[in-house]
C-alpha cells in the first residue's frame, strides 16, 4: 500500500461489534454458499468464528427429495445470527420481497443484507435501486445492513436514512483483488457513526487485515474461504487475520519514514 | 369429479381443488415441517395462517427456503 494513505488514529481498548443493538465478539462475518456440502460449510463457519452467517432465499425444490438436509441445519439459528441476504435481486421490488419472504422465514427477525445488483458482469450494486429498496425496508421494521460501492457520500447517505451498517465493496464479489481503494475505505469509515464492514473482494489473508488496520468494523466475505484449496484451513486464517488487523488498528501503527530509525541505542556503544 | 382449478406453484402450472388450502399444498409437496416462507401474488402468507389459507384460481404462489449464500 501506499505511504502516503493516513490511518485513522485508533484510541484505546476494544469494544464489541454493535449490529442493531447486539453485540458481537467476531470481526469476521462469512457467507454459507459455495461450499462442497453442508458439512464443509459447518465446518469452516467453525473454523471462522463467524457469528453472523448469510443465507439466500431460494425457491424449495419441489419433488426433489424433501428429506435433503437444509442449510439451517449446518448453520442453526439459536447458535448464529442469520442474515439472509437479497442476491440476485436486479429491481428494488424483488429485493423487499426477497427480505419480507426472509423475515417470515426466519420467524420475524428483521435484520437483513441489502443488495441489488446492477450488472451481472461486475455484480456492481444498482445504487438508485439500493436506495429505493433501503427506503422501504426501513419504512417496514427493517434493520438494514447495506451492499454499497465504495463512494463515499452514498455510504453516507444509506447511514443518514437508517441503514444499521454500510457494506462497501473493497473489489467486485468473487473477484479476489483485495482493498482496491482503501483511500475510500478510509474516509467512509472517517464519516460514519453505524459499523462500516468490507463485503466482498477479500482474496486472502492479508486483505482481511489490511481492511481492519485501515478501522473497518468487520469484514464479510465468502468465496475467499468457500473457494480456496483448503476452505478450513482459509477460514481459519481469516479468523486470525481479523483479529491480527484489528489488534493493529487498535493499537495504532508507527508513522511512515523514509529513512532508517536505530532499534539499539546508539549511546554505550565499546567499538 | 371434483372441480379443479390452476395456480402456479414456483413456476409451475398445478391443477387443484378449488377449495385447496396453503396447508394441502404444503403437504402435497411433502415439505410439512420444513421452514419455508409462502408468498402469493406477492403478498406474504404467514405460516400460521396456512390451515386456513384458500388460494384462488390463477394465484401466483412462490415457496421459497434457505439456501447456502454470500
Amino acid at each position: 500500500m501506499s505511504a502516503v494513505i493516513s490511518h485513522i488514529s485508533s484510541s484505546g481498548p476494544e469494544t464489541p461489534l454493535t449490529i442493531a443493538g447486539v453485540e458481537y465478539s467476531s470481526r469476521l462475518l462469512t457467507g454459507s454458499g459455495k461450499y462442497r456440502d453442508l458439512e464443509e460449510t459447518r465446518l469452516a463457519t467453525e473454523a471462522s468464528g463467524a457469528e453472523i452467517v448469510t443465507v439466500a432465499i431460494r425457491r424449495t425444490n419441489m419433488g426433489q427429495n424433501p428429506d435433503e438436509p437444509n442449510v439451517l441445519d449446518a448453520i442453526p439459528m439459536d447458535k448464529y445470527t442469520i442474515l439472509p441476504n437479497t442476491a440476485g435481486c436486479y429491481t428494488a421490488e424483488d429485493a423487499v420481497r426477497a427480505c419480507r419472504l426472509a423475515r417470515e422465514l426466519l420467524d420475524g427477525r428483521n435484520l437483513v443484507k441489502l443488495e441489488v445488483i446492477g450488472d451481472e458482469k461486475t455484480l456492481y450494486p444498482d445504487i438508485t435501486a439500493t436506495l429505493e429498496a433501503a427506503q422501504t425496508l426501513i419504512a417496514d421494521g427493517f434493520d438494514v445492513m447495506v451492499y454499497t460501492t465504495d463512494d463515499p457520500l452514498i455510504a453516507k447517505r444509506l447511514e443518514d436514512m437508517g441503514c444499521v451498517a454500510v457494506m462497501p465493496l473493497a473489489a467486485p464479489i468473487g473477484s479476489g483483488l483485495g482493498i482496491r481503494n482503501p483511500y475510500n475505505i478510509l474516509t467512509i469509515i472517517e464519516n460514519a457513526n453505524v459499523p462500516i464492514l468490507v463485503d466482498a473482494g477479500v482474496g486472502t489473508a492479508s486483505d482481511a487485515a489490511i481492511a481492519m488496520e485501515l478501522g473497518c468494523d468487520g469484514i464479510l466475505m465468502n468465496t475467499a474461504i468457500a473457494a480456496a484449496k483448503n476452505p478450513l484451513l482459509m477460514a481459519s486464517a481469516m479468523k486470525k487475520a481479523t483479529e491480527a488487523g484489528r489488534e493493529a488498528f487498535l493499537a495504532g501503527r508507527i508513522p511512515r519514514k523514509r529513512y532508517a530509525s536505530a532499534s539499539s541505542p546508539i549511546e554505550g556503544t565499546f567499538f | 369429479m371434483e372441480p379443479v382449478m390452476q395456480i402456479i406453484v414456483n413456476g409451475n402450472t398445478s391443477d387443484v381443488p378449488v377449495d385447496f388450502t396453503a396447508e394441502q399444498l404444503i403437504e402435497s409437496l411433502r415439505l410439512t415441517g420444513k421452514r419455508l416462507a409462502m408468498e402469493v401474488n406477492m403478498e406474504i402468507v404467514p405460516r400460521s395462517t396456512f390451515e386456513s389459507y384458500q388460494f384462488t384460481s390463477g394465484d401466483r404462489v412462490e415457496i421459497v427456503h434457505a439456501i447456502g449464500g454470500g
